[in-house]
């Protein structure tokens, strides 16, 4: 830690953690029941109200690693860096609910994205999304951990091993029992600390770090880019490929998706439009400590900007508000990884279990809750050792999230567009991945033609991107001139430039194959597909009427036997 | 950018998330005093 940073006592760190995972324990058990419902389990009734169900999609879409990362931008693009990475990030929760809305309509009783992918075309485009969800999860999982342990280190006299553990444990224990219901009214609670110190901790180290006059004292510590709002370079580094990435994201990670099916339907529009502006907000303010720290010439420990945050928080921060920032550390990212257990665990139960092993019709509700709970100790597990090999999460993170960009416009085109096939899924998807692993990893040869091209499908995926924007909001007519639009608009900045940067290339590749090729063999296609089949194919795996079925199974066995 | 709009810049963000506290503070009494009438669990 620097001279002039501070660390929490042993003492203190233990009472903090006790009293956070002791409270979120304590809330986990007044909601259980001896007999869980294996759809609550997942999906918690699918009623929610939009406290909680708002409340539940903010505090998941914030974890840990989006402060650092907010904060990281500020620092290295300026004044506006924080805006390329909260802004966008705000934006993709709310471009996907008019999504949201339409999977909600044509599969109501859903519990998985990938579940209903399945009764759209079969087993592969299912396991395509639901593999790709589960390591996302898990990726993100190990991350938190990562955050936890790095946090833990930190500021206090215990190591980054046993923070990785506490949080483990803490996060396992009280997501076991109770699922989905557990994460959701937990993460109430942790936003309440989330968002509380977040209100109280950026104003008191603006004021501490020397308020505005900072500003005109440290002005030349700052590159004209950095000063500028309207940076191209924060925009091209950060912004672009974070739109690109992002949207992926809300797509391709089924803790989003788990509570687009969980909460009430009418309630759709609020709960995403609040957590638009509560995520937005939030990280972005994290993020000037960024920009603060560049005024005041602020040095990162070790060379790591992750360290900005902690750094800012221990030099102008008193032991009070150290210990708010703590928990609101803890609490972002304990909230996301709760969150991921679950996703998890509703992915085996539902995808592999509940359509895959069992079959719909003949899932064991009891075997369901046993896959479910195991999945959330393994994954722990599995988590726990990636975490302590601190492995440069992000990075893999921003890469499972352009291979979502693959995923993207077969999934969303398959809730709207009848004639396309699992085929045309399945091969789209492959093949954009194909061509996104040596355009991102800078695996071709350096020539003028295979620059041009991948410009050419970058500028394709500029289209992709601002029409499926478009599509959900304003419909296809208006999709279509949008796609059109930017494509042609864009192509003049874009061919014989963008191939230089390869993140954004990437996704971009990644967007343009996988619509191109899914568009193609659609178009060919006979296929007629009646919507009204997927509410019929999704559907409770514990009802009440299932249970009832099989009392009476069970029973009719009885009373054909012969009487003594 | 001048002092005082980067001071509004870093400090409007506290603001909107305080008023975003608001909101889900208010919806989550909501949905408990539903809840409590309907004599069932609020999750």
């Amino acid at each position: 830690m620097g001279s002039e940073g501070q660390q929490l006592s042993a003492s203190v760190v233990i009472l903090l953690l006790v009293l956070f995972f002791g409270g979120t324990m304590f809330m986990s058990v007044m909601i259980s029941k001896k007999k869980e419902n294996a759809d609550g389990y997942m999906t918690a009734g699918q009623k929610i109200g939009f406290g909680m169900s708002a409340a539940s999609m903010t505090a998941t879409w914030i974890w840990a690693s989006s402060m650092y990362a907010s904060a990281t931008s500020g620092y290295a693009y300026g004044i506006s860096g924080p805006i390329h990475y909260g802004l966008w990030g705000a934006l993709m929760i709310l471009f996907i609910y008019p999504f949201g809305r339409r999977i909600r309509q044509v599969a109501p009783k859903a519990h998985t994205l990938a579940e209903v992918m399945y009764a759209r075309h079969g087993r592969s485009s299912q396991l395509m999304l639901a593999g790709s969800n589960v390591l996302g999860s898990l990726i993100s999982l190990t991350s938190n951990f990562i955050a936890g342990g790095a946090l833990v280190a930190l500021l206090s006299p215990f190591s980054f091993t046993q923070g990785i553990v506490v949080m483990a444990a803490g996060v396992l224990l009280y997501t076991l029992w109770s699922g989905f219901r557990a994460s959701v009214l937990t993460d109430f609670a942790q936003v309440l600390a989330m968002l509380g110190a977040v209100v109280v901790i950026i104003p008191v180290v603006f004021f501490a770090a020397g308020g505005p006059s900072m500003f005109e004292t440290g002005a030349h510590n700052l590159t004209p880019q950095q000063s500028n709002f309207f940076s191209s370079e924060a925009f091209l580094s950060q912004g672009a490929p974070y739109i690109a990435a992002v949207l992926a994201y809300a797509i391709g990670n089924q803790t989003i998706a788990q509570r687009l099916f969980a909460v009430r339907e009418d309630l759709i529009k609020p709960t995403f439009i609040t957590a638009t502006i509560g995520y937005g907000a939030t990280v972005i303010g994290i993020g000037m400590f960024g920009v603060m720290a560049l005024y005041l010439g602020l040095e990162p420990m070790n060379g790591d900007s992750n360290n900005i945050i902690p750094q800012m928080a221990t030099t102008y921060l008193g032991p009070v508000l150290l210990c708010v920032f703590f928990i609101m550390i803890i609490g972002a990212l304990c909230s996301t990884a709760d969150s991921d257990l679950a996703a998890l665990s509703s992915i085996m139960m539902a995808d592999v279990y509940g359509q895959n092993v069992a079959g719909h019709k003949k899932a064991n509700p009891r075997t369901m809750l046993f896959v479910g709970r195991v999945t959330m100790i393994i994954a722990t597990g599995a988590a726990l050792y990636f975490a302590s090999g601190q492995m440069n999460i992000l990075d893999l993170l921003v890469f499972v999230g352009a291979l979502w960009g693959a995923l993207v416009f077969p999934v969303i085109a398959s809730f709207y567009w009848n004639k396309v096939t699992n085929a045309a899924f399945t091969v789209a998807a492959l093949a954009a991945m194909v061509l996104f692993i040596p355009v991102r990893f800078e695996m071709l040869p350096e020539n003028m033609a295979i620059n041009i091209g991948v410009d050419v499908l970058s500028t394709i995926g500029v289209g992709v991107v601002l029409g499926l924007m478009a599509f959900g909001f304003f419909g296809l007519r208006t999709a279509k001139w949008v796609a059109g639009v930017s494509i042609v608009v864009s192509a003049p900045f874009v061919i014989g430039f963008l191939h230089d940067y390869h993140v954004l290339s990437g996704s971009l590749v990644a967007y343009a194959v996988s619509a191109v090729v899914c568009c193609l063999m659609s178009f060919r296609s006979n296929k007629d597909f009646d919507f009204a089949l997927l509410k019929e194919r999704t559907g409770n795996f514990d009802s009440e009427e299932k249970v009832e079925k099989a009392q009476e199974t069970a029973k009719s066995g009885d009373d054909t036997a012969p009487a003594n | 950018m001048s002092t005082l709009v980067l001071s509004a810049y870093v400090l409007v963000w506290p603001a909107i998330v305080a008023g975003v506290l608001f909101f889900l503070v208010r919806g989550f009494l909501k949905d408990w005093r539903q809840a409590r009438e309907e004599g069932r669990p609020i999750i």
